[in-house]
């Protein structure tokens, strides 16, 4: 089986993220590092493998600027043997459906049977790039899903939806996007941090993995942002510190009290 | 004149309308009004005629029922959505909060080459056309999202739209008959909507103590459980929590949970995603222990506390109890 692990890089959680007016974009200067959500995936794909199934390859496939390596890298140290970064000017403000576009064209040079994702990217949030790259490579998919047991060439995935926990058989190949539930991601030795940047890594640009250029980056995009707003101002709620914690409780009774809510 | 606008309505087993789809019903009714056009409503399964004529009471004007494909699956829905938007031109696609409707409206998107937006909480009509408002960033800006080109498609946030019912309508039942692709028919449902934990009550409490993560193992729910009972309240959880096992599933709050509005929630060890604020939001008052400063629900918490929870929710429920019988 050959799996393929989609991970972006995203500010660093520490990092306050904000919009630029002035190109209406995400505001990328600043840490990053890699999604923590995309290491479930990758932990995932290390599990199926150390479960018994015969996993010839695990790809870090990723689509951003240059910067990006930087996740590879990390992704690798994690447990990826090689990595795959599409990276092109022509890509930058690429919406949903351009990004899962672009992904989609570089997975189909790897074929794989199988690819992961995370549930969310920290930045961008949209939690459907899975289903849109599933969608194009012709596959079934599932997204959230929190535990994967293969057997005979199919996948028997459990997640939660609306009406409770679903479990649903899947064919292979497939592309699944995993909740962070779904494991405990190992930190990577330092020995597979230091052998990272000497794993192979192959650098594409559109035209490398056949992506219509005007069907991506700003040109090719569906949406358009008309205006950033900020959000209607709410009263911010009082904030204390717990220093002494008898005197804390006393203000939070008080605070109940005095709505009448002991 | 643009097309009109398209809904997908979920259903449980026994053919249950889902509250966000009915509420996404409703406001695609409200915007083809002012767009002067009409909602339609995408059902598939075995859904009863009067089931399905019944949508016309939130607005619907045409119900396209799909019989022989299977419900609880995103894709072989998308295969009905696209050829009914193909065969009659809609203009848009709309799907109330939840899960479903996200892997839909992506399967949608790639399908038809169309923009997505998502966690949606508001929409207008505007010179003829609809613009999506979405929150980014924890709810730190919002963004006015237009369509190049349709179908636009729009994934609304959780509770965003209003069911409203209005009188006499009935909505004209279609059958459509559709081959699914040869992917959709590769995920296969074992077994859905399975309630994981003991059935417990939270809707009706006046106060709810919701427990997450940060109380760090299952055996320290009874922290938050003494607390609730001190308080005369039950006690509730985040996905995080449920997924793991410590707690039942019918406690859960949030996207994929339950929305609650209790007098009182208290939130401890809890982030605050906005995937758990959006069930919990419309509480009368929100008091959240963290011993994170800058965790999300600091944000929208009447009152926030920083600190340990496993030093402060003992001496809490004591101070309580004290409270009440002095
Ligand atoms: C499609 C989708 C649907 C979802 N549906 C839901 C849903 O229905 N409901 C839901 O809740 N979530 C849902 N989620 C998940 C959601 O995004 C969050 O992951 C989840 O709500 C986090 O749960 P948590 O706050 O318990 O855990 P975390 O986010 O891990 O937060 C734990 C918090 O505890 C604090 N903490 C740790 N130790 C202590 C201590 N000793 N004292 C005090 N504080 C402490 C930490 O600072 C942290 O803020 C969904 C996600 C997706 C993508
Ligand atoms: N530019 C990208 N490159 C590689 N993977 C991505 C990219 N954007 C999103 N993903 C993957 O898609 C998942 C869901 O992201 P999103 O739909 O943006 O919330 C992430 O966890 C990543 O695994």
């Amino acid at each position: 089986m050959k799996i393929c692990c989609l991970v972006k890089e995203v500010p660093d959680a520490a990092v306050q993220k904000r919009i630029d007016p002035s190109t209406m974009r995400l505001d990328r200067s600043g840490e990053k590092n890699l999604n923590p959500f995309d290491t479930h995936g990758i932990e995932a794909a290390m599990q199926i493998r150390e479960g018994g199934v015969d996993v010839e390859e695990i790809v870090a496939v990723t689509m951003g600027p240059e910067s990006a390596v930087r996740a590879l890298h990390k992704a690798v140290a994690l447990g990826a043997d090689r990595s795959v970064h599409l990276t092109d000017e022509a890509l930058s403000g690429s919406d949903v459906c351009a990004t899962g576009y672009a992904l989609a064209k570089t997975l189909e040079s790897e074929q794989p049977d199988l690819v992961l994702l995370g549930q969310q990217s920290d930045d961008g949030e949209c939690y459907t790039i899975g289903a849109v790259v599933a969608d194009h490579l012709k596959m079934p998919s599932l997204t959230q899903v929190i535990k994967i047991d293969v057997s005979d060439g199919k996948l028997v995935c459990e997640r939660q939806a609306e009406y409770g926990y679903d479990t649903v058989q899947v064919e292979l190949p497939a592309v699944i996007s995993v909740g962070d539930a779904i494991n405990e991601p190992r930190y990577p030795s330092l020995k597979a941090i230091m052998g990272a940047k000497k794993k192979p890594l192959e650098t594409y640009a559109t035209a490398d993995v056949g992506i219509e250029a005007d069907s991506v980056g700003e040109n090719g995009s569906k949406t358009q942002v008309l205006a950033i707003n900020p959000p209607p101002e709410k009263e911010t709620g009082e904030i204390i510190e717990d220093e002494d914690t008898n005197e804390t409780v006393e203000k939070i009774v008080a605070w109940l009290d005095e709505r009448k809510l002991i | 004149m643009a097309g009109g606008i398209l809904v997908y309505a979920l259903h449980d087993d026994e053919g249950n309308f889902n509250k966000n789809s009915l509420g996404a019903i409703s406001e695609a009714a409200k915007l083809a009004g002012e767009l002067g056009t009409e909602a339609a409503v995408v059902v598939v399964g075995e859904v009863a005629d009067d089931g399905c004529a019944g949508l016309g009471a939130y607005g619907a004007s045409k119900v396209y029922r799909a019989k022989s494909a299977p419900e609880g699956l995103a894709q072989p829905v998308v295969d009905v959505m696209a050829k009914v938007i193909a065969d009659e031109g809609f203009s848009y696609a709309l799907f109330g909060g939840g899960l479903l409707g996200f892997e839909i409206g992506a399967g949608l998107t790639a399908r038809l080459n169309a923009g997505v937006t998502m966690e949606v909480t508001e929409v207008k009509a505007q010179d003829g056309k609809l613009v999506a408002e979405r929150p980014v960033l924890q709810d730190s800006a919002i963004v006015d999202v237009g369509y190049v080109g349709e179908p636009g498609i729009i994934i609304g946030r959780l509770n965003a739209f209003d069911v409203t019912e209005r009188d006499g309508g009935s909505a004209e039942v279609v059958d459509v008959e559709v081959e699914l692709s040869e992917w959709s028919t590769k995920a296969t449902m074992v077994n859905r909507g399975e309630q994981r934990g003991e059935d417990v009550n939270i809707e009706d409490a006046d106060i709810l103590v919701g427990g997450g993560r940060g109380l760090g193992e299952a055996a320290n729910f009874k922290l938050a459980e003494e607390l609730a009972a001190a308080l005369g309240g039950a006690v509730a959880a985040t996905r995080a929590v449920v997924d793991a096992g410590w707690y039942p599933y019918a406690a859960q709050i949030g996207q994929t949970g339950k929305t609650v509005a209790p007098k009182l929630y208290l939130a401890a060890g809890i982030s605050g995603a906005i995937q758990h604020k959006v069930g919990m939001q419309s509480s009368e008052n929100i008091l959240a222990i963290n011993k994170d400063p800058n965790a999300p629900i600091f944000e929208f918490c009447d009152l926030g506390v920083v600190g340990d929870l496993h030093k402060i929710l003992p001496k809490l429920t004591e101070a309580v109890k004290a409270k009440k019988s002095g």
